[in-house]
């Protein structure tokens, strides 16, 4: 039985990680490959990276970065941000990465979904949308969820389905960094319209959260970061109460 | 001096197949030189992507006399994903392609299985998986515990080769995830991406 994935994300900025992070027993809590390390030895299932870098020039660094940190872990790895071209997908494909995940680069150009799924196969294109609630209806938020596209979510979501997407990762900004649990409502209404893997993202704080995200059964994954980051939630442990809940984990 | 030659035929990502490799301390080469596959020890033959693309690029290389060449007189040869399927003898993926044949049975689309058992599971298979090792003494596994999650990614499935499996995957239908006959062997799922117990597999292979 095909188990459901626990996902930490980290932020990487010149070469760092970002988002204050505390950690034990780790030398340097900002740099990515050890994080990447630690995580891979606590039994997350998958990593994803996400490039703030601000600028071109930071580029060469961060796939630098990349190259090390897929040296030395063994599981899936995700890569965002900046993803604008085809040219951005081969540049972290070859440093690495597993999957690409596309968020405002496919929001400017939809055609970059179907053309990578072509390129590289669905499997390898992650659609990763920020989500708010807009007058009764869930519109799509760009750069970084500071911009109201209109775009209606669930269209957006079966259009990039319909492209090629294999994988949607749903970041709900009406739950994100409130810690009370994930967005449910949202999700369930997403899942009833896709049928490709759902990331469900934003608004973890405790064990239970997760508990309450897999009941929901279109979704496959829960993705988080400061909770992690900060220990409040050990993955091994995290892994350890759902599967005693019921829910199929990789323990 | 014994190397592993992974086959190099422009089809996907190498990257992490060679560091497994190099973390786990075996030596490597990524190649699509006769000459180098002839002098390895093993032989993997990976591969992301269409399997009649697949198939054909391989062709190209001029490498699949070659490869068959070292497989019968002994040398050990490991699939990994498509390149699992490709050790079949052929393929319904968009169209009916013919594989290498090393093994018997062929490669059908899971979707339209699934649908006929009236399960509406996800296409394609991704994630973690578990094996149900159904038959001993795959030298591959010697070191792979039974209910061991696998990392799977893939929407075409091997059929008519039960013969040949020694682990399953259960995904409403029942997805073949280590094959082998003799010397040649093949993963549905990543070993490379699997974390320690994927590693593993790779080891087993590596110490043939």
């Amino acid at each position: 039985m095909l188990t459901k994935r626990i996902i930490p994300c980290l932020d990487v900025r010149d070469g760092r990680v970002v988002k204050g992070v505390n950690f034990e027993g780790i030398r340097d809590v900002e740099d990515p490959v050890e994080m990447a390390r630690f995580y891979n030895e606590s039994g997350a299932d998958e990593l994803v990276f996400y490039d703030i870098t601000a600028s071109f020039e930071e580029r060469p660094l961060f796939a630098n970065i990349l190259r090390r940190v897929a040296e030395c872990i063994f599981i899936p790895l995700t890569v965002g941000g900046g993803i604008n071209s085809l040219e951005d997908f081969d540049r972290v494909l070859k440093s690495g990465a597993d999957k690409v995940s596309v968020n405002s680069g496919a929001i400017k150009n939809p055609e970059l979904i179907l053309s990578a799924a072509k390129k590289y196969g669905d499997q390898c294109v992650v659609l990763s949308m920020d989500v708010k609630r807009v007058g009764g209806a869930y519109h799509v938020f760009a750069k970084g969820g500071r911009e109201d596209t209109g775009l209606d979510a669930l269209k957006w979501a079966e259009f990039g389905q319909e492209s090629g997407a294999g994988e949607i990762v749903l970041n709900s900004i009406d739950t994100d960094g409130v810690k009370n649990g994930f967005d449910i409502e949202m999700l369930s209404d997403m899942a009833e319209i896709v049928h490709i893997p759902i990331i469900a993202s934003g608004g973890a704080g405790c064990m239970e959260d997760f508990r309450e995200l897999f009941k929901l059964s279109g979704v496959d994954a829960g993705l988080a970061a400061s909770i992690f980051h900060f220990r409040e939630v050990d993955i091994h442990e995290l892994k350890c109460y759902l599967k005693d809940c019921g829910v199929p984990m990789r323990v | 001096m014994s190397y592993v030659a992974v086959i190099d035929y422009g089809v996907g990502n190498l990257f992490s197949l060679a560091s497994s490799l190099k973390f786990l301390g075996i030596e490597s080469v990524v190649t699509s030189e006769p000459e180098v596959i002839t002098g390895a020890g093993k032989i993997i033959l990976p591969g992301v992507g269409a399997f009649g693309d697949a198939m054909e690029k391989l062709r190209d290389t001029g490498l699949i006399p070659v490869i068959k060449k070292e497989v019968s007189a002994g040398k050990p040869l490991m699939g990994i994903c498509l390149g699992m399927q490709m050790l079949l003898e052929k393929s319904y993926e968009y169209g009916e392609h013919e594989g290498l044949g090393l093994i018997k049975g062929s490669v059908r689309p899971m979707a339209p299985d699934l649908k006929a058992m009236g399960l509406d599971y996800k296409v394609p298979h991704m994630g973690w998986n578990s094996l149900e090792i159904t038959r001993g003494g795959c030298p591959i596994l010697k070191a792979t515990r039974d209910g061991e999650h696998m990392y799977f990614v893939h929407s075409f499935y091997g059929c008519e080769c039960e013969d040949s499996v020694a682990a399953w995957a259960d995904y409403g239908v029942r997805v073949p995830a280590v094959v082998y006959s003799g010397n040649v062997f093949g993963c549905q799922f990543h070993p490379e991406k699997s974390g320690r117990a994927g590693l593993s597999i790779l080891k087993a292979f590596s110490e043939l």
